[in-house]
């Protein structure tokens, strides 16, 4: 298994360069050094020579990939692409383009938004599991049709009516949580009841739709029929068996993402005013600040792979049949 | 059996305890009781920079115009505008110099002008680890790794100290504008008039490879030549020729005072990792302080304890011999001891909690407008009777800027100074209808304009006594817009009948550059293509980003564009220098963005700047007026008006928008805002208890039917 870990390990990097490459390309097509220059400064009387400086200080002057003035690695180094991107695989994020060091923001903004995913994955896994095994119970019935009525219902309505509904009803006309907001510590908790339960009902569509399927799936296999003719009850069959064998897509669904709920949520962070990292990357987009773009987004890739290799890990602990080789 | 009844009834007795009449929705980690002599607001957008050298939005200005301390102020009550010194003794002596630096008069050729400024004795700046020292040694001016390993912010420094702001703090930010390393956007004004200013900048620039204690020492032994220290309380500052708007540059954040104390704790490295700057945590002598900065959640503002106190004006205040007599004696400024601003990106949650009474003043955006005010039967805005039953203000004001959409002179078909391309550009002028567009796109909240000088500024034309003679005509002595047969009349003498070129036949169709996105725009630009269709022109929209068409801006390739300013001062210069051919955009890189050049007016500008609010210069802004409303190089479109709410308990509102420094004069009554925000914010439970109930109903039925389900054969 080390040997596979570390072959995927080394797959990391290629797809490293390739997205950093797409950032970089992708950000420097669309803007020029100057443009960024101009949007950091200001509107009002800013001048050439301030541009250049600007620039300067942010090594923005240097060529993209390959510097014709200096001999040898440095033709390399004091490049833009070198500067710039290939440092992240070092993790040095460096500094955003209005001077904050990146990595000390991020250190700071991934716990409100962990602060807000982790709660919401656990309470609506939990819940979407509940409801699931709900519809399981009543198949065929018309619970089970009507509660997937339901579910389609919930998915096909957009994030923001939940949030916006979420804070008129529960906020503006029950007063019962704060509208938006956040504190540190234990005062976190009533800022984060709100967004945790729009969190929550948002997912539930989904996530009980494919909770079922695969509890559906399983209970169709030859074991449930064993298990039924040995005369187990329905919810002993249900729990003890069925929803044992289930939890194998379950759980690698959920390793999966265990990684990226540091990278927080865009919308729900920013309609609660929750200073986490979704938050942290929109502003980034809005101010153009490519370098934190840049960062967000290696931290994303490498989150993402690493859930994957979770994933096959964990597969290998819940399921002895897999060997990873 | 399992017994579910008694925890039913446990769970509903801890339900019903948890319902109680105090609000749960205070988004403060204060107890209400305790939201004493606090000030609550909000901002939109993360200030980007709080260093006095380099802010210039009024977002960064929210707050550092209550930390910082220039040398003058804005008279918080006084209109038109007027100047008061803050940290200054007095207004300044200003003598006028000739070639030879000798004292001239005013009748003769003046070279340059001196202004000598005093400060007062014994103003301290806030508390602050930079000037704490031990054995005689700044004790945080060489932080190692160890020192810093508990360190996140700037108040987990167990030590501070203050001292006494001296004239050599003023001195030292003023070459901090001139040092690129701090990337002051007036650095190259400053260098057009500030003598000297340019030569220390050069220097200065030219020292990249110093270190940060080198690069302060270089700035501290080297003079700008303009610039003399008389003594600990006085300075003096020489700049070129006479310019006298330069004072209120002096009001602004710009010139505040920098102890070079604070650059020196700043400038550590190790500080900087831990994004502890002088861009995020200032020093000031003001009223306040920045105890607490995370503009992604929240900044604080705390009460200086070592602020010396000031008066609260008054009308009567007068400058008599450039002292300031006031009629106030009790120095009780500032009112409030702290000051909380949440971020709030969004509008909802920003305008449902001013209207809990979280937030003590507030804005209102384009969807609250109608929730906020209605229009009377005489056309008045007033409260609507929700907002008025709830005790809350209306305060309005024009703010001293000015939107327009600009015609690029330097374009073949629009711009020129041929008579051609000038009839075109005024029937364009005489088609666009603003006071339809303030109607749709403004909800009303705006002027518009017959100049570009906006209300409040000396030279306003008011629409009554002096008007924009191209466009108005006076029937019944009211004002008229001339109709669009006029403006027909005019393109047919510039040569296009029925939007058709007589020359070449084509239809005549023109290009307007666009920035934004989303409804709002393309409702904005909809509307305009109608306003061009009145006199048969087609208009092509061009939409791109803010970057893409500040590119075109510079480089001339737009045609028709609309822009904006904001006043830096409330002087007619600051707006008439928007059409000064020597600040064109594409050739001079200025403010001119229509590139308008004409000889006249810019002789006329260069007299009509430099002189007081005299009868004569109002002479002489009236003649250059006329020649750029007949020149109409833009649409006059609308000076914008502000309107903004505050609850009945906020004292002390008063419209000032040049002024901002105005935290310090605001006053809260603790009492009214209590018993308000307890009685608004009762909460509701009716709905969790049938939830509750629903639930309980819920679960019960499904047990059962899962034992009966159990219970069931298999086959009957």
């Amino acid at each position: 298994m080390i040997k596979y870990i570390l072959k995927r390990l080394v797959y990391i990097i290629p797809i490293l360069i390739g997205v950093n490459l797409l950032t970089f390309a992708l950000f420097f097509v669309v803007n020029s050094p100057d443009e960024i220059a101009r949007l950091h400064l200001g509107n009002k009387r800013v001048t050439q020579e301030q541009i250049y400086a600007w620039n300067e200080e942010r090594g923005y002057n240097n060529p993209l990939f390959y510097n014709n003035s200096e001999k040898g690695l440095d033709a390399i180094q004091k490049t833009i692409f070198y500067e710039k991107s290939l440092k992240l695989f070092l993790f040095d994020f460096g500094v955003s383009d209005s001077g904050r060091d990146i990595k000390y923001d991020i250190q700071q903004r991934m716990w409100p938004s962990l602060a807000i995913a982790l709660p919401s994955l656990i309470v609506g896994v939990l819940i979407n599991i509940t409801f699931a095994l709900f519809f399981v119970f009543f198949r065929s019935t018309y619970v089970d049709y009507f509660g997937v009525i339901i579910c389609v219902a919930l998915m096909s309505i957009s994030s923001l009516f939940y949030i916006i509904g979420g804070q008129y009803l529960i906020s503006k006309l029950l007063h019962l949580v704060p509208i938006s907001g956040y504190a540190h510590g234990y005062d976190a908790v009533k800022f984060l009841i709100l967004p945790v339960i729009i969190s929550v009902i948002y997912g539930i569509g989904s996530g009980t739709r494919w909770y079922r399927s695969l509890f559906l799936e399983e209970i169709e296999k030859d074991y449930v029929k064993t298990a039924k003719s040995k005369g187990l009850s329905e919810s002993s069959v249900l729990f003890n068996h069925v929803f044992k064998n289930a939890l194998i897509p379950i759980l690698t669904g959920i390793v999966v993402i265990l990684p990226l709920l540091f990278l927080g949520s865009l919308i729900v962070e920013s309609f609660f005013g929750i200073p986490g990292l979704g938050s942290y990357t929109i502003d980034a987009i809005q101010s153009q600040d490519f370098a934190i773009v840049r960062a967000m987004v290696f931290l994303g890739t490498i989150l993402y792979i690493v859930g994957l290799i979770l994933t096959d890990i964990s597969y290998t602990l819940v399921d002895p049949r897999v060997r990873l080789k | 059996m399992f017994n579910y009844h008694k925890y039913i009834i446990i769970a509903c007795i801890i339900f019903l305890k948890g319902c109680s009449d105090k609000p749960l929705n205070n988004p403060y980690s204060d107890n209400l009781n305790n939201l004493k002599n606090v000030y609550y607001s909000s901002f939109q957008e993360r200030p980007k920079h709080l260093d006095p050298a380099r802010s210039y939005s009024s977002n960064e200005y929210a707050f550092i115009a209550q930390i910082y301390e220039p040398l003058y102020q804005y008279h918080y009550l006084k209109k038109p505008y007027e100047l008061i010194p803050l940290t200054a003794a007095e207004m300044p002596e200003i003598i006028y110099l000739d070639d030879k630096f000798n004292e001239t008069t005013l009748n003769k050729k003046i070279y340059y002008t001196k202004y000598i400024i005093k400060i007062k004795q014994g103003v301290l700046y806030q508390d602050h680890p930079a000037f704490y020292k031990k054995d005689n040694e700044y004790f945080y001016h060489n932080l190692n790794d160890d020192q810093l390993k508990n360190i996140d912010t700037l108040k987990d420094f167990k030590y501070e100290s203050t001292r006494e702001l001296t004239s050599d703090d003023y001195i030292y930010q003023i070459k901090r504008l001139a040092d690129y390393k701090n990337h002051s956007p007036i650095s190259g004004v400053m260098s057009e008039y500030i003598f000297g200013f340019d030569d220390f900048k050069n220097k200065i620039n030219k020292k990249s490879e110093l270190n940060y204690k080198k690069r302060i020492k270089f700035i501290q032994s080297t003079n700008i030549q303009g610039i003399e220290k008389i003594n600990k309380y006085k300075f003096s500052i020489i700049i070129k020729n006479q310019y006298p708007q330069f004072i209120y540059w002096l009001a602004m954040p710009f010139f505040s005072p920098m102890p070079w104390e604070a650059d020196s704790f700043y400038m550590q490295e190790n500080l900087i990792k831990k994004n502890i700057t002088l861009n995020w945590f200032p020093v000031g002598t003001g009223p306040f302080r920045l105890i607490e900065n995370n503009p992604n959640l929240r900044m604080v503002l705390d009460y200086n304890k070592n602020f010396r106190g000031e008066v609260y004006p008054s009308l009567n205040d007068k400058i008599i011999d450039k002292k300031l007599i006031s009629s106030n004696s009790v120095k009780a400024v500032p009112f409030i001891d702290k000051a909380i601003f949440s971020l709030e990106k969004e509008q909802i949650p920003r305008w449902n909690k001013f209207l809990q009474g979280y937030y003590d003043s507030s804005g209102i955006a384009s969807d609250n407008y109608d929730q906020a005010v209605s229009l009377s039967n005489s056309g008045d805005i007033k409260l609507t009777e929700e907002l008025k039953a709830k005790g809350i203000h209306l305060n309005t004001a024009t703010a001293a800027s000015t939107y327009y959409i600009g015609f690029n002179m330097l374009d073949p078909v629009v711009g020129g100074k041929e008579s051609k391309a000038r009839y075109l550009r005024q029937a364009i002028t005489l088609a666009i209808d603003y006071d339809e567009y303030i109607s749709i796109f403004a909800n009303g909240r705006g002027i518009v304009a017959q100049s570009p000088i906006p209300p409040g500024i000396f030279g306003y034309q008011d629409g009554k006594k002096s008007y924009n003679k191209t466009i108005y005509k006076k029937v019944d002595n009211s004002l008229v817009k001339k109709n669009i047969v006029k403006a027909k009349d005019l393109l047919k003498k510039a040569g296009y009948v029925n939007g058709l070129d007589q020359k070449t036949g084509k239809p005549l169709v023109l290009y307007f550059e666009a920035t934004g996105s989303g409804a709002d725009t393309y409702a904005f630009l909809n509307w305009l293509r109608k306003q061009f269709k009145k006199i048969d022109i087609q208009l092509v929209t061009r939409v791109t980003d803010y970057n893409r068409f500040q590119e075109k801006m510079i480089n001339g390739t737009g045609q028709i564009f609309q822009w904006g300013w904001n006043a830096d001062y409330p002087d007619p210069e600051n707006f008439l220098f928007l059409l000064y051919s020597k600040n064109g955009k594409v050739k001079y890189g200025g403010e001119n963005a229509s590139n308008y050049s004409n000889y006249e007016f810019d002789k006329l500008f260069l007299r009509m700047k430099n002189m007081k609010n005299t009868k004569k210069r109002k002479e002489l802004i009236e003649n250059m007026l006329t020649i750029i409303q007949n020149d109409s190089p833009w649409v006059w479109g609308f000076h914008p008006k502000s309107f903004s709410l505050s609850h009945s308990w906020l004292e002390n509102v008063e419209s000032n928008l040049m002024a901002n420094n105005t935290l310090k004069y605001k006053k809260i009554n603790n009492n009214i805002r209590h018993d308000k925000i307890s009685k608004w914010n009762k909460p509701d439970f009716t709905l969790l208890h049938i939830l509750f109930i629903i639930f309980l109903i819920f679960i019960f039925s499904v047990l059962l039917t899962i034992r009966k389900k159990e219970k069931e054969k298999a086959y009957d």
